[in-house]
């Protein structure tokens, strides 16, 4: 790291402490890999103690429902059926065990290595798994239309999406609610644009769109407390090398072409209205719900976690009694322990000095 | 929540493929949601597909805040030294 | 003509295994001891050292990766872990199960890899053992080689001996072999140079020990990287380990494969790199017998048993052991 970086971030950090000035705030990044990157650059030993970060749920992997990762293990079980996903997905349980030990799954690094598998094994059904935010759903939504547009019978896509802007407003509209603004996701925006997110700001909680590195996280952490204390409440951007008002539309616009908004179960939390996305009829031949005779079954998700409560923001891992203890990376119980992005495995990995 | 670095662009290929160079590791991504690709611009890559295409650095304009906090403290424009 | 591919009675003790014996081993690897063919062997006493013993297994995928084979590695890492406690290596056993149906000129690539790789480390196979498993029940080869050494009684280097003061250091850049194999698997399609650094490190331990007798620690950061080696040494010996990240050598490519699939460096496996922590005046020892890209990368505090890296840009983390193998992520 440029040393010009290192003195920027040491000033950023003063600055940061004088405007909090012990004052309580809280701030939520919605972005696991925001999680991620704070925990590994160590930002939180630099911030002043009565300035709390907490993780939302940001992590598409983490929420999605024990129902939807068991249907997706029951396909991989079935003979001529190949899953593929990204290694995320591997670990996370559905109703007892997990798809790193089913039958048939492949780790793709991209949705592409899915449309090929289907090309080069016409005598096998290859189900992708249909994972991520307003980042990664443009790239399935044009892969069913490439397979579309090529009739490839053997590719379909688990749908498991989830919208960001629904949990968000779930968020803003709790009571309990201690939040006071939003680290925003930079590639989620990247698609979006900064426009998608300028709802916040008739909510009283504004927020502003970060970047990955630690100059980018820390400036982003003095923007929004100059406003919060200013009494401002606004959605800016920080992250102009890669994100437009507008975001990229040929993207964006994918998304509603392939798929429309559907009430969606998130793990730990529960259905929120309109927060996951289905298949439209017009390629219901490529939407696994419809192609296999095989269905989803009730599922019931893991008991005794207050997953749900991180999720929202509410508690902290280690107020919970399985953190570290019954619930590690490695035999995960809750949700956000599952992928190495959520909130309980970024504190594990990385426990605060 | 997404995992998306800043690549540059080496060859662009037919059926909506181009070759890309991250500090000497190369591979190929999809072009599929992005118009007007040029060789030589640097792109945004997740899972495998160019999400955008990046603004060069001295086309960005910096927020107001972060600006006069640089001036203050004795860095340049643009955060730039 | 015999058959191309590992049948069934390679294994059985028939003629077919001993042409195999004969023909590929013993052509490749054969040595006094070895060529006597006997059941067991009988090998040179050092009545004034003491004895070192190890054993490793080794089921790498793909067998053959860039910048080595499985051949290669089951020398390297058993050689080196003998040399880890400063032992000079004497001797090592060789045992494969092979898959009926792995293709003997593969196979016989890999033994003379591992004989290459035994004379390059100076060391000699004297014993071995084959077994065939039915196709389907193994993945080809799997090899389990363990290794005898001696070593100097005033020598006394181990995990537990680190103390306040020490420096770490690293032989080299980390994280080429991971990445060398993650390049090499099926599917993976990104293009780089990186190659695995499997080698034996015993002459530059031999060499390092011919200086100073005043190492604590050699470990080798094989599969879970540095960051769960050093947890290791942090427990055993009861000290803090503090580590500047940006002294971290981490080449270009591999740097560049990390922040593409998400993996830290800090966690991939290496197979011709060591950490040593020794007190600081015979740190330049340590860089005269391994080379200039020998790097200090930290110190050893007093304190609990802890490993903190100070991150680039000045905020702290604590690192702890791998708790499972990096996939490559889209978050």
């Amino acid at each position: 790291m440029a040393k010009s970086d290192k003195n920027k971030i040491k000033n950023l950090a003063a600055a940061i402490r004088e405007l909090v000035d012990d004052n309580p705030i809280t701030l939520m990044e919605v972005c696991g890999t925001h999680t991620m990157a704070i925990a590994r650059y160590g930002i939180k030993s630099l911030l002043p103690p009565s300035l709390d970060i907490v993780s939302g749920p940001g992590c598409p992997v983490c929420v999605t429902s024990a129902q939807d990762i068991q249907f997706a293990i029951d396909l991989a079980n079935q003979k001529d059926c190949l899953v593929a996903t990204f290694g995320d997905m591997i670990k996370v349980p559905g109703e007892s065990s997990n798809l790193g030990s089913a039958q048939n799954v492949e780790v793709v690094y991209s949705p592409f290595d899915a449309l090929e598998m289907a090309e080069q094994n016409p005598g096998k059904e290859i189900v992708l798994l249909g994972l991520g935010f307003e980042t990664t759903t443009p790239l399935i939504a044009s892969l069913i239309k490439s397979a579309a547009s090529s009739n490839l019978g053997n590719f379909s896509v688990l749908p498991m999406h989830k919208l960001v802007p629904p949990a968000l407003e779930l968020l803003i509209s709790d009571p309990d609610s201690k939040l006071n603004g939003f680290i925003l996701p930079g590639h989620v925006s990247a698609v979006t644009g900064t426009r998608y997110f300028k709802f916040l700001e008739t909510t009283g909680i504004g927020g502003v769109v970060s970047g990955f590195t630690p100059l980018d996280i820390m400036e982003s952490i003095y923007v929004l407390i100059a406003d919060i204390t200013a009494g401002r409440t606004r959605v800016l951007n920080n992250y102009e090398r890669v994100v437009r008002t507008e975001g990229n539309p040929k993207a964006f616009n994918l998304i509603w072409e392939v798929y429309e908004p559907e009430d969606s179960k998130w793990r730990g939390i529960g259905t929120i209205p309109t927060s996951g996305l289905s298949i439209r009829e017009k390629y219901a031949d490529f939407d696994a719900n419809c192609k296999f005779e095989l269905k989803k079954r009730e599922v019931e998700e893991p008991i005794g976690c207050i997953c749900g409560e991180i999720l929202m923001g509410r508690k902290k891992p280690n107020d919970c009694k399985h953190f570290g203890k019954s619930c590690t990376p490695l035999y995960p119980v809750g949700p956000c322990m599952v992928s190495s992005e959520g909130t309980c495995a970024a504190w594990y990995k990385y426990n605060k000095e | 929540m997404c995992l998306a670095i800043p690549v540059q662009v080496k060859e662009i290929k037919n059926n909506n493929r181009a070759v890309v160079d991250n500090n000497g590791v190369n591979f190929e991504v999809s072009t599929n949601l992005v118009e007007n690709l040029k060789v030589g611009d640097f792109v945004l890559i997740h899972a495998g597909f160019i999400l955008e295409i990046l603004t060069h650095d001295d086309a960005r304009e910096k927020l107001a805040l972060l600006e006069e906090f640089y001036q203050k403290t004795g860095r340049g424009k643009n955060g730039k030294e | 003509m015999g058959p191309k591919t590992i049948t069934i009675n390679h294994g059985a003790g028939g003629r077919l295994m001993h042409e195999f014996i004969h023909n590929s081993i013993v052509a490749h690897l054969g040595n006094s001891q070895l060529n006597k063919m006997d059941d067991s062997s009988v090998l040179q006493n050092h009545p004034h050292e003491q004895p070192v013993l190890t054993t490793d297994s080794y089921v790498v995928h793909p067998v053959f990766f860039s910048g080595g084979d499985i051949g290669r590695l089951c020398v390297c890492g058993t050689v080196n872990d003998l040399a880890a406690s400063g032992a000079e290596p004497l001797a090592l056993t060789l045992s494969f199960i092979l898959e009926e149906g792995f293709e003997l000129e593969k196979l016989d690539k890999i033994i003379a890899s591992i004989g290459q790789t035994a004379k390059e480390a100076g060391v000699e196979i004297v014993t071995g053992d084959t077994k065939v498993v039915e196709k389907n029940k193994g993945d080809g080869i799997f090899i389990n080689t363990a290794g005898l050494g001696f070593v100097d009684p005033k020598v006394s280097i181990s995990s537990h001996n680190a103390l306040p003061g020490d420096l770490v250091l690293i032989t080299g850049p980390l994280g080429n072999h991971e990445m060398a194999l993650f390049k090499d698997r099926e599917n993976m399609k990104f293009q780089y140079s990186v190659q695995s650094d499997v080698a034996p490190l015993n002459l530059k331990v031999k060499k390092l020990l011919a200086h100073t007798k005043n190492i604590h620690t050699i470990k080798d950061p094989t599969r879970g990287g540095l960051a769960s080696a050093l947890t290791e040494i942090a427990q055993n010996s009861q000290i803090r380990i503090e580590l500047e990240e940006d002294k971290i050598p981490i080449d270009q490519e591999v740097k560049a494969m990390c922040d593409l699939v998400g993996f830290d460096p800090l966690y991939l496996a290496n197979e011709g790199k060591y950490i040593i922590l020794c007190p600081p005046e015979e740190a330049p020892k340590v860089k005269a017998a391994f080379g200039t890209e020998t790097t200090v990368i930290g110190r050893v505090e007093k304190g609990h048993a802890d490993l903190i890296l100070h991150t680039a840009f000045g905020g702290n983390r604590r690192l702890i052991m791998m708790e499972n193998i990096q996939l490559p992520r889209i978050c």
